[in-house]
């Protein structure tokens, strides 16, 4: 297979074109790296050739660097993996520098231009190689990303992309491309000085650039080269360095090996000569490879992901794309729904109880897309086109011809079954039925239809414009085509899903609940409260367990508490919670929406602090407990749920496990998620950790017999119930 | 062992660390070589007189670079026999400098030193000489560096000590600098600054405002809340290592903190040989010497784990002393050495401190040895501690005791 071809027109301008067989999207591999190589060779080599122009057949220019590459190289190098990547990068390396470099001598003497031609999208490697060119021109194409978004996947731009923009434009102006991974449409990746050219014909514009005997020499290249902004040690750029080390770290709570890589691999190369430093950001690169938590990440974020997103539990049956889909409950979550289904031109009806209900619930999407048109990122036309496809009523009726529903009602078995049986009447035999609850049992709800086989929850989570996770539940007796039916649909949303089965708050709120719990048991215990939130925090949860508290409502927790204890009964193990919990709500404290929680607000509802009254009625403990004890807690109520919903097969694919927890409650993403987490700890470790916590702290962080057992064998997780493919983690 | 005892110490009055200040027009090298010929004038030292000048200095680069120890003792009229050598222990190495030369002498590696040190803040900025702490992520991040300002106020928030007690501490400390001025308390030790023609230049701390009272310190506005709260967000990093506080509290400002100064100071420190050869009468034994790391977040807190190290070292307790002097450098680090070890303000800096006076780094160590010998001399007193807290985590003591 080839990637990459060559021809040179009558002028002598040698058009690369990169064309990858088989892909919608250009990738870099192993292999089409070295074709690339060998062009370039050629190319340089050939005396007809006056200059090179690298360009794409496909609608964008790449996408990045195949991730199983890195994942192979590793896996293949035996006993010394850390030297194959390194040895890899540095080819890389060698590569880009000879692009570069175009035949010039060491006075900057001869050398052919090269210019990136970018149709479209340029993300990682995609825009390392362009870098490396001497001029990029890019099409005027609003719709492709430009930038460098490894950081997002736990690892860095590892191909020269640090080095160079570091170079090109300085520590400062490219720390939010490389330490945000911030991606611009091509006006603004010019306006930003990443790529030199925004243009209607760019292989045109680059052919005419290569003949115009342009200077190609990199200013890094010139003698007397100074680092815009200042290197570390000039007075400017001392105060970004300090400044960058602190605001990374902070930001990240130093929990991403990714950022610190990076980071060093910008200062210390920003004191050497460019060949040495394209060394160092090798070497960091490395360390990053290799390091279990960028390995993880990248299974999770990106691999697993980008498979469940693609369908790697979708059962086999025919497409099952929705036309129109009918919502009901026009309430936040509804109208949620609403937007996100008519964003993906989908034909949407709302259904409330009255008209003006509906009507509100659609106006949430003229919100939003107002938003977006203030914002440049949409237009009144796409408005317009986007309420189109909205219909609002209190008609039942209206939905017919809706090949999937879903109900967002009010949360109660007889409301629910009341909506079920009207919609029945409706909409044809074929119609999919689905629920949003997040509470209640789906074989139960599904009762209340007379075809419980094209009954399915989809559990989104709030903000539904937001939050990228969607989790499908099936019923007992739900059948393949609803379940491809959600997966397709969740697929047109661009969300990614996971599918679990029925039981008690399904899996993402059955782990968030136990980790909130644990953060309110210890404030009863009169652990600091700060302590509680700062460990959260310093171990990567987005929101620690009080402030997430605040934001789902303290009621909110009073009544998944009472349910729950009324369904357990003697069993239920949270009486210490709940004093807490119940007395919150007693003083009317009942978080975020009542400005007033764990948290204390002013009167515009922003956050101050923690609230005093905590510490008053639950005096803090003489001797606190060590970080990471806090940080174990708090982590192991989430991942023993985990492993519980995986034994009872709730869970039936630990990469859903994974990439559910991270997209859906935010658990800590360096750790590719619970499993991988584990993992990370190995079996044993984690079940002697159990024994640990269970004696200190109570039968809720009992060993699970799966995790016992693992231990025994010391087996991993990915080792026993990965794809194999995903065992080896990139 | 042998002793070391101190035979005279010495120190140019303080000037503003600014454009202005009365010494900025003046070399760190004609500072420092006017400090080491009023030693060598004071105690007519001839020839090889000392085995070494060693000299603080915490910010080692341009008129302060290239060992200028040596440069200074070739500035100066000391024979050209006398090598030199820089040291940087930051805030200490003045102290470090005399710690140093007192070791050699108690282990019998030469008989005399000249040893303390120099910084002109106004001519060579603080931090001007780099420092990989502060931007190489694999130590700045990973042993959470925050700049000494946000360390103080952590101490301050980790060891409850409101504005208030620093405002309070900082009024006390100009009270007591102009009372001692006043009284001539500082004579013995000051050296005025003359210019090449002998023209005075300086002969009195520039630094001190005397009326500064409650009222005025009230007005600052705190100086490392921006940076902890917002860019680059310092506090956050300081939460990291102290997770179980909530924020920090940002109490230090201009006014509760050392004052910015240019300045230099020795000290003679030499054996019972030295002395009877020179015709020399020893002022006091040092007794004891001590250095630490700690925490280098917290950073400021050396002078309590330096001193517990010490007093163990000694069999000494904080009761033994009959004066204190704890480097000024911010509020926070005198409140909590007080509060550590139980020690009244009435024995600590009771001539004021660096907050009145300025904290010229690279010299403070050895003023403050001096000013606690001449205290402890017009008091009739026996033995002092003086300690330092250091940049980067660390701590340093020195005990002295009249003879």
């Amino acid at each position: 297979m080839t990637d990459f071809t060559m021809t040179t027109d009558a002028e002598g301008v040698a058009i690369i074109t990169w064309d990858m067989p088989g892909r919608s999207m250009n990738v870099m591999t192993r292999d089409s790296m070295q074709e690339l190589n060998g062009l370039i060779d050629a190319a340089l080599a050939d005396e007809a050739v006056k200059g090179i122009v690298i360009n794409s057949a496909k609608l964008d220019f790449a996408g990045g660097m195949d991730l199983n590459t890195l994942a192979s190289i590793r896996d293949e190098a035996g006993d010394d993996p850390a030297k194959a990547l390194f040895d890899f990068t540095m080819a890389g390396h060698h590569m880009l520098r000879k692009i570069e470099r175009a035949g010039m001598d060491e006075r900057n003497k001869g050398g052919k231009p090269i210019a990136a031609a970018l149709p479209g999208t340029a993300l990682g490697i995609g825009l390392e190689l362009p870098l490396a060119c001497h001029r990029i021109f890019a099409a005027d194409n609003p719709k492709a990303k430009i930038g460098l978004p490894e950081i997002m996947v736990g690892i860095f731009p590892g191909a020269g992309g640090t080095t160079r923009l570091v170079r090109k434009m300085g520590a400062m102006a490219a720390s939010p491309l490389l330490l945000e991974g911030k991606l611009n449409d091509p006006k603004k990746a010019k306006a930003a000085g990443v790529i030199d050219e925004v243009v209607d014909d760019p292989v045109t514009a680059a052919k005419e650039w290569v003949l115009s005997e342009p200077n190609i020499v990199k200013p890094w290249d010139e003698k007397g080269y100074k680092m815009p902004g200042g290197a570390p040690y000039h007075p400017a750029g001392f105060m970004t360095f300090v400044g960058a080390s602190a605001m990374v770290n902070g930001r990240t709570k130093g929990v991403y090996p990714a950022a610190k890589a990076l980071l060093s691999a910008v200062y210390e190369g920003a004191m050497v000569p460019f060949d040495t430093a394209l060394k160092i950001e090798a070497r960091w690169f490395t360390h990053v490879l290799m390091n279990p938590s960028s390995a993880n990440m990248i299974r999770s974020l990106f691999i697993n992901k980008e498979a469940l997103e693609k369908g790697a539990n979708r059962p086999d049956v025919q497409d099952q794309t929705v036309k129109k889909v009918g919502v009901l409950g026009a309430g936040m979550m509804g109208a949620g729904i609403t937007l996100v289904s008519a964003m993906a031109g989908m034909e949407v009806v709302l259904v409330d109880q009255s008209a003006e209900a509906a009507e509100k619930g659609k106006a949430h999407t003229a919100d939003y897309m107002d938003k977006g048109i203030k914002r440049g990122k949409a237009t009144e036309e796409k408005k317009a086109a986007t309420l189109d496809l909205i219909t609002a009523t209190d008609d039942y009726a209206a939905l017919e011809g809706c090949d999937l529903i879903i109900e967002a009602v009010f949360e109660d078995m007889g409301v629910k079954a009341e909506v079920t049986n009207k919609v029945l009447d409706a909409v044809g035999a074929d119609c999919i039925f689905a629920s949003n609850t997040s509470t209640l049992p789906i074989t139960q709800l599904a009762k209340a239809s007379d075809s419980p086989g094209q009954f399915i929850g989809i559990h989104f989570f709030s903000p539904v414009e937001k939050m990228a996770l969607v989790e499908i539940i099936k019923g007992k007796e739900t059948g393949d085509r609803a379940v491809a039916k959600a997966l397709d649909y969740v697929r047109q949303i661009r969300k990614t899903p996971i599918v679990v089965n029925d039981e008690r708050f399904f899996y993402a709120n059955r782990c968030i609940i136990p980790y909130i719990n644990e953060g309110i048991r210890m404030v009863k215990e009169g652990v600091t409260p700060a302590l509680i939130e700062n460990a959260a925090k310093l171990v990567g949860m987005p929101l620690g367990p009080l402030q997430l508290t605040d934001e789902t409502s303290i009621d909110l927790g009073v009544k998944i508490a009472k349910a729950t204890k009324a369904a357990m009964g003697d069993a239920y193990p949270n009486e210490e919670v709940d004093e807490v919990l119940f007395w919150m709500a007693d003083e009317g404290r009942l978080g975020r929406k009542a400005n007033a929680g764990f948290y204390a607000y002013d009167d515009k509802g922003k956050r101050q602090g923690l609230w005093d009254g905590l510490t008053e009625r639950y005096e803090q403990a003489e001797t606190q407990p060590d970080l990471t004890e806090v940080q174990h807690r708090l982590l192991f109520a989430q991942v023993l749920e985990a492993v519980r919903a995986l034994q009872e097969g709730v869970l039936e694919d630990i990469r859903e496990g994974d990439v559910g927890a991270i997209l859906g409650w935010g658990f800590a993403p360096w750790s590719g998620g619970p499993f991988g987490w584990l993992d990370m700890l190995g079996t044993p470790y984690a079940a002697e950790r159990c024994d640990q916590l269970a004696a200190a702290h109570g039968d809720r962080f009992a060993c699970p017999a799966l995790l016992r057992e693992m231990a025994e064998n010391g087996q991993s997780f990915y080792g026993r119930f990965g794809t194999g493919q995903d065992s080896k983690a990139a | 062992m042998t002793d070391a005892y101190i035979y005279d110490a010495a120190r140019t009055p303080r000037g503003k660390g600014r454009k202005d200040g009365a010494l900025h027009e003046v070399t760190s090298l004609r500072l420092s070589a006017q400090v080491l010929d009023a030693l060598k004038e004071r105690n007519n030292l001839e020839g090889h007189a000392v085995e070494d000048v060693i000299w603080g200095n915490a910010t080692q680069v341009g008129e302060q670079g290239g060992c200028l120890a040596r440069t200074a003792v070739l500035g100066s009229r000391l024979d050209q026999s006398i090598p030199g050598l820089s040291i940087n222990r930051f805030c200490a190495s003045g102290m470090e400098a005399v710690n140093l030369a007192a070791n050699q002498v108690r282990a019998g590696a030469g008989e005399g030193y000249i040893a303390g040190g120099v910084e002109m803040m106004g001519r060579v900025a603080m931090g001007s000489d780099g420092a990989a702490v502060a931007v190489d992520p694999t130590v700045a991040m990973d042993s959470y560096f925050v700049p000494q300002g946000i360390a103080a106020d952590i101490i301050a928030t980790e060891y409850g000590f409101s504005r208030d007690d620093a405002d309070a501490l900082a009024v006390e400390s100009q009270k007591r600098a102009k009372a001692a001025w006043d009284a001539g308390r500082f004579d013995k030790s000051i050296i005025p600054v003359t210019d090449q023609n002998g023209l005075p230049i300086l002969d009195r701390d520039e630094h001190m405002r005397p009326g500064t009272d409650m009222q005025s310190l009230g007005a600052l506005r705190p100086s490392f809340k921006e940076q902890g709260e917002v860019m680059p967000g310092f506090d956050q990093v300081a939460l990291m290592k102290y997770p179980h506080l909530e924020g920090i509290n940002h109490i230090h400002h201009a006014g509760n903190s050392s004052g910015i100064v240019d300045g230099a100071a020795g000290v003679l420190i030499g054996s019972k040989e030295f002395g009877e050869k020179w015709g020399l009468t020893p002022r006091a034994r040092i007794k004891a010497s001590a250095k630490i790391g700690t925490d280098p977040t917290i950073m400021l807190t050396g002078p309590v784990p330096v001193t517990s190290k010490i007093l163990t070292e000694t069999g000494m307790t904080p009761a033994d002393f009959d004066l204190f002097e704890v480097n000024e450098a911010f509020s926070a680090v005198v409140l909590r050495f007080m509060q550590a070890f139980g020690v009244d303000h009435d024995k600590v800096n009771v001539n004021g401190g660096a907050i009145a006076l300025g904290h010229p780094l690279g010299a403070t160590g050895a003023i403050i040895i001096g000013t606690l010998l001449d205290e402890l001399e017009r008091r009739d007193l026996e033995t002092g501690l003086a300690t330092l807290c250091v940049a980067s985590g660390m701590g340093a003591a020195t005990i002295i005791e009249r003879v």
